[in-house]
């Protein structure tokens, strides 16, 4: 980007939102507007026709994400030939139109108009923190205000108390004009109806529901869409208090999510002001969430950790170095152990929260330069079963769809996948789909916020047992092909027929009828014939999923199920339909898509394969062993077993995330060399030997992948600060260090270097460049000559692999089963305001939204055992225990417990047994037997861990310094 | 290897075969992926503890099947 397009100034608004056929870029009316001749689609009001065309005519209600609503009168035009003067944002353009925006009657209308508002508004326009970027500032001085006849004294609303209730944004009541963007920001925009205008006329308000409800205590989910809609200081981010109006603004791509939501980052020097969502956002079309839109606060954090520090054993404390030292000691120590334990004994793991360019240089240090194929990343603990299984059945391990395609879905189904908390933005997508008559299924165990929030509710809920996914798709697949709803047209042109009809008898039987499943699944058999009738009938379905599907025993078949039900049901190839994995973390996509699996290279090409080999050996000039490498999981077995000696893990905490905590914890205290490359200690970190302070997101260029395959640019905004003496490197140039200190000769200077290298080397990958991302925005890959603009929907003549295949999904239950010892259910999943394993949002002001993990358990077993919400409980499995409170709940079924896994303290996966999917072994998360007793508090093992925790991070020169200050 | 680890190799392997009786070819199908899938040691490892070892029909085939081949 030039430096002219950086300089800070607001999002151009045109008043209005585009209109279906603007979207669809359907032909055109033409208008006279002050003389210019004005083409634009039909729909569009006057409004944004003027906008479009260079004008602007003075609005305050209007703003062109939420629909007009005509209240404030201050956009008022003439047309020829038409009686009065009509609101521009309200009036349609029509053919031959003839419109003046600026006359003398106007002129004094809006005048008047004008001196209302301003009368009833504090003239503190110097020292507001809006001065110079305020809406009702820049239209006084467009109509020409100068002076203001009623006087400020009488009745008036001003010196009313503010809210500063929410940690980033404050509500300044007495600066309100009352124009209802808020309010339709929050209904439209974001889905949570927190807010409402009360009372009337003069007195009206805007209030966050009760009149005894502040921000935080009401249901506003802190998304920010009302205070980017705010035209005046009223709904203010705190930082621009603080800090000042920004001076340059740099578009970029949230590091959070799979949503993958791109944010101006406005700043000034290098501090961040606010980051605002990007209105030409494809991913997020100008919307998102607290955690994009606020919580990056962990960037500054105290407990960020700046230097390399080394240590020659876990029980000593660090040692900080120069970076220097760091890596040259790394690279002897990976050296020493491949000499003595072979080069298998080492192994790396890439990051999904990092860049796709850092990611592949991980994957390829491990191939090129350890001269090994142990190289796995988290994704192998959330969506592999999507890799397996959409390649299995499609051919290609990626989602179907763009987001945009649910607005055209008639019927939405959700499994396993809690979007309203795991992917907001695109929840709110949906929720505004489902507002306009979309019809919903859920099917989850737990009675999630999607099941029934304001103006939503699902047509059918299927509150499944856990672990018996596969039962009720195959029922749901039992309906459709006994009662004759498939789509076998469909079928018969796009997939192997033959494959088809073994499935379709194999579903037909009678024991895998809804009735005959009903004790295994525990789903009403009613209710799912209902369901099956309606996905199959009601138009164009489309499936949504998460980790609630992946992470089982069953999670590659559970994904082949839905795969054929699409199939069957026709749902496949165009707007509306579709499968569409839900993402975890913000590049769990462009992990996968990088090679960072044990037996693939990037683009999904086996390690056998070897023409693909070919291409990788001529380009880094060292042969690729064909045989697959170690998993996570199997490293760490190896390891155990002495054979697995040393580890780089970028950006990812296993200790942490993954399952089982003992073993990986043994794993981890067996190898000899543990290098952890991270903002933070990190759980990993207590047995770690090197730590390599990472850059964050802002402080970093590279790409991004999303859940809609969508490739987007990270844009560095500051310098990173990593190092001595601010002398950091961004976490590529890191990998980059280490790999030319173990002899490799690289030479990237920039990450648009790495992607073409990439690009290079992976088909569908073949048409990226930085250059096209910066002109486009985004890709979707593939992007090859077959698809030079990329693909927003896949599988659109026919499927990647040729003809779809179905694949008979056998419900197999998982051997995690309840007893006398154990006889709940415990499930895991994750809430809005913190993020996965929590590093970052646990450092952030968000924790006001979640201090604890908390055990969910339905009344009835919380009778049973005594337990009251707030209680201290006693969660254990066969693999261990831990404690936390309990709160009492019938969102979870009689049977069920639930949680999410957000804080260490909590060592949920302490609990998590080593049980995975039979394809992939990503862990069976979602699915352990547990008992829950009344406790007092910590177990031996959460003091104990702490205590050892403590004592792993010690800093030599820092005693002391990493307690918390008072 | 640990008895920890030859224990989970034989679990995987009839955890795999568990999940595609349906397949026309499940032994194939069974010794693809593991072909596929698994580490040269992994496989090293299973074959060394597979006689004596409780295994599916089908896993056993497929794994005698690889060993054949490996050999
Ligand atoms: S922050 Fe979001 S949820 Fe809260 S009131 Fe504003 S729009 Fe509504
Ligand atoms: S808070 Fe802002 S957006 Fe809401 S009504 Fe008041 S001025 Fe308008
Ligand atoms: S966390 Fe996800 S939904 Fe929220 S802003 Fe970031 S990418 Fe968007
Ligand atoms: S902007 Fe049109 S009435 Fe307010």
């Amino acid at each position: 980007m030039d430096s002219e397009r950086d300089l800070y100034r607001p999002q151009p608004d045109f008043g209005t939102p585009p209109s279906l056929a603007e979207r669809a870029g359907a032909a055109s009316v033409t208008a006279i507007i002050d003389g210019r001749e004005v083409s634009v689609a039909p729909g569009t009001t006057v409004m944004r026709a003027a906008a479009l065309s260079g004008g602007s005519i003075p609005k305050l209600c209007a703003t062109d994400s939420v629909k007009q609503f005509g209240s404030c009168r201050l956009c008022l035009v003439e047309i020829d030939g038409m009686r009065g003067t009509p609101a521009s944002c309200t009036t349609l353009v029509a053919e031959g139109m003839k419109v003046h925006t600026q006359t003398k009657k106007l002129e004094k209308l809006r005048r008047g108009v004008m001196e209302l508002y301003i009368s009833d508004h504090p003239l503190d326009c110097l020292t507001c923190s809006a001065n110079n970027d305020c809406e009702l500032q820049d239209q006084a001085a467009a109509v020409g205000l100068r002076d203001v006849r009623y006087g400020y004294e009488g009745a008036n609303n001003l010196a009313q108390p503010m809210d500063i209730s929410n940690p980033y944004f404050d509500f300044d009541p007495s600066k309100c004009i009352v124009c209802s963007r808020c309010v339709r920001a929050c209904d439209e925009v974001q889905g949570t109806l927190a807010l409402t205008i009360e009372g009337r006329g003069f007195d009206s308000k805007v209030s966050a529901g009760l009149a005894s409800d502040s921000f935080l205590s009401s249901e506003c989910v802190s998304c920010g869409a009302c205070v980017q809609a705010c035209p005046t200081a009223t709904l203010q981010e705190k930082a621009v208090k603080e800090i000042g109006k920004p001076e340059r603004a740099t578009v970029t791509t949230c590091a959070y999510c799979g949503v993958g939501c791109t944010f101006r980052a406005e700043t000034r020097g290098e501090e961040v002001v606010r980051m605002v969502p990007w209105k030409d956002g494809k991913a997020n079309r100008g919307h998102s969430c607290v955690k994009g839109r606020f919580a990056w606060g962990y960037a500054q954090h105290q407990e960020r950790i700046l230097s390399p520090m080394i240590r020659s054993s876990i029980d000593e404390p660090w040692q900080e170095v120069s970076w220097e030292e760091a890596i040259a000691h790394t690279a002897s120590e990976l050296k020493r152990i491949s000499a003595k334990y072979g080069r298998n004994a080492l192994g790396g793991i890439t990051s999904s929260r990092c860049t796709n360019e850092e990611t592949f240089l991980v994957q390829k240090l491990v191939r090129a330069g350890f001269g090994t194929n142990n190289v796995d990343t988290c994704a192998r603990v959330c969506h592999s079963p999507t890799g397996y299984g959409l390649k299995t059945t499609f051919g290609t391990s990626a989602g179907t769809q763009d987001f945009d395609s649910v607005e055209d879905s008639d019927v939405i189904l959700v499994i396993g996948a809690n979007p309203t908390d795991g992917h907001p933005v695109f929840a709110s997508r949906m929720k505004r789909r489902l507002r306009q008559g979309a019809k919903l299924i859920v099917i989850d165990p737990r009675r999630t916020d999607l099941v029934r929030s304001p103006h939503v509710e699902a047509d059918y809920h299927l509150p499944l047992r856990p672990g018996t996914n596969v039962a009720v798709l195959t029922a749901l697949a039992h309906v459709i092909v006994t009662e004759g709803l498939a789509d076998e047209t469909f079928v018969r042109e796009r997939c192997d027929w033959e494959e088809y009809r073994h499935w379709a008898d194999f579903v037909s039987l009678e024991r895998n009828s809804p009735e005959f499943l009903e004790p295994v699944t525990g789903v009403p058999a009613a209710d799912l014939r209902g369901a099956a009738r309606l996905f199959a009938t009601g138009g164009n379905g489309a499936i949504y999923y998460g980790l609630g599907v992946t992470e089982h025993s069953q999670g590659s078949s559970t994904v082949m199920a839905i795969a054929n039900l699409a199939m069957a049901t026709g749902n496949i190839g165009r707007r509306g339909v579709g499968v569409n994995p839900l993402r975890g973390q913000n590049n769990v996509q462009g992990a996968c898509d990088m090679g960072s699996f044990p037996h693939e290279l990037s683009g999904y090409r086996h390690v056998s394969d070897a023409s693909a080999r070919a291409l990788f050996e001529a380009e880094w000039g060292v042969p690729i062993d064909p045989e697959p490498g170690l998993r996570i999981p199997n490293m760490l077995d190896a390891a155990t077993d002495g054979l697995f000696k040393a580890i780089y893990i970028q950006g990812e905490d296993i200790l942490q995330s993954d399952p089982d905590t003992k073993h990986v914890a043994a794993g981890l205290a067996a190898m000899e060399c543990v290098i952890v490359q991270d903002l933070f200690l990190n759980e990993t970190a207590n047995y770690a030997h090197v730590f390599l302070p990472g850059s964050t997101f802002l402080e970093k260029n590279g790409t991004f992948t999303n859940a809609e395959r969508r490739i987007q640019p990270v844009r560095k905004v500051m310098e990173p600060r990593n190092g001595p003496n601010g002398n950091g490197y961004e976490d590529w140039e890191i990998t980059q260090l280490m790999a030319r200190a173990m002899g490799l000769d690289w030479n990237y200077t920039h990450p648009r270097e790495i992607m073409d290298e990439i690009a290079r080397l992976t088909p569908t990958f073949a048409g990226v460049s930085f250059a096209r991302l910066d002109a486009e925005g985004s890709l979707q890959w593939p992007v090859n000559d077959a698809a030079p603009d990329g693909s927003p929907i896949m599988h659109i003549d026919g499927f990647v692999r040729g003809k779809g295949k179905f694949v008979v999904t056998d419900y197999v239950p998982t051997d995690e089963r309840t007893g006398p010892r154990f006889p709940l259910l415990l499930t895991t999943g994750r809430i809005l305001s913190q993020y996965n394993v929590g590093a970052q949002t646990r450092r952030t002001a968000n924790v006001v939204w979640h201090e604890e993990d908390l055990l969910e358990i339905h009344p009835t077993d919380a009778e049973n055992r005594g337990i009251k919400s707030g209680d201290w409980v006693r969660l254990a499995s066969r693999s261990g225990e831990t404690t936390l409170r309990a709160t009492v709940t019938d969102r979870v079924a009689p049977g069920v417990v639930y949680t999410t896994f957000h804080h260490p303290a909590t060592q949920a996966n302490v609990v998590t047994t080593d049980y995975s999917d039979w394809a992939t072994n990503c862990p069976e998360y979602k699915v352990t037997a547990v008992q829950i007793t009344p406790s007092n508090g910590p177990t031996d093992w959460q003091e104990e861990y702490e205590a050892q925790a403590t004592r792993s991070r010690r800093i030599r020169g820092h005693e002391g310094a990493m307690e918390p200050a008072e | 290897m640990s008895a920890h680890t030859a224990e989970k190799l034989i679990y995987m392997a009839n955890q795999i075969a568990r999940n595609v009786t349906h397949d026309p070819d499940p032994v194939a199908m069974i010794a693809d992926h593991i072909h596929a899938f698994w580490s040269p040691r992994m496989k090293a490892d299973v074959f060394a503890v597979m006689n004596g070892a409780e295994l599916e029909p089908t896993a056993r085939a497929a794994l005698e099947r690889l060993a054949a081949h490996a050999s």
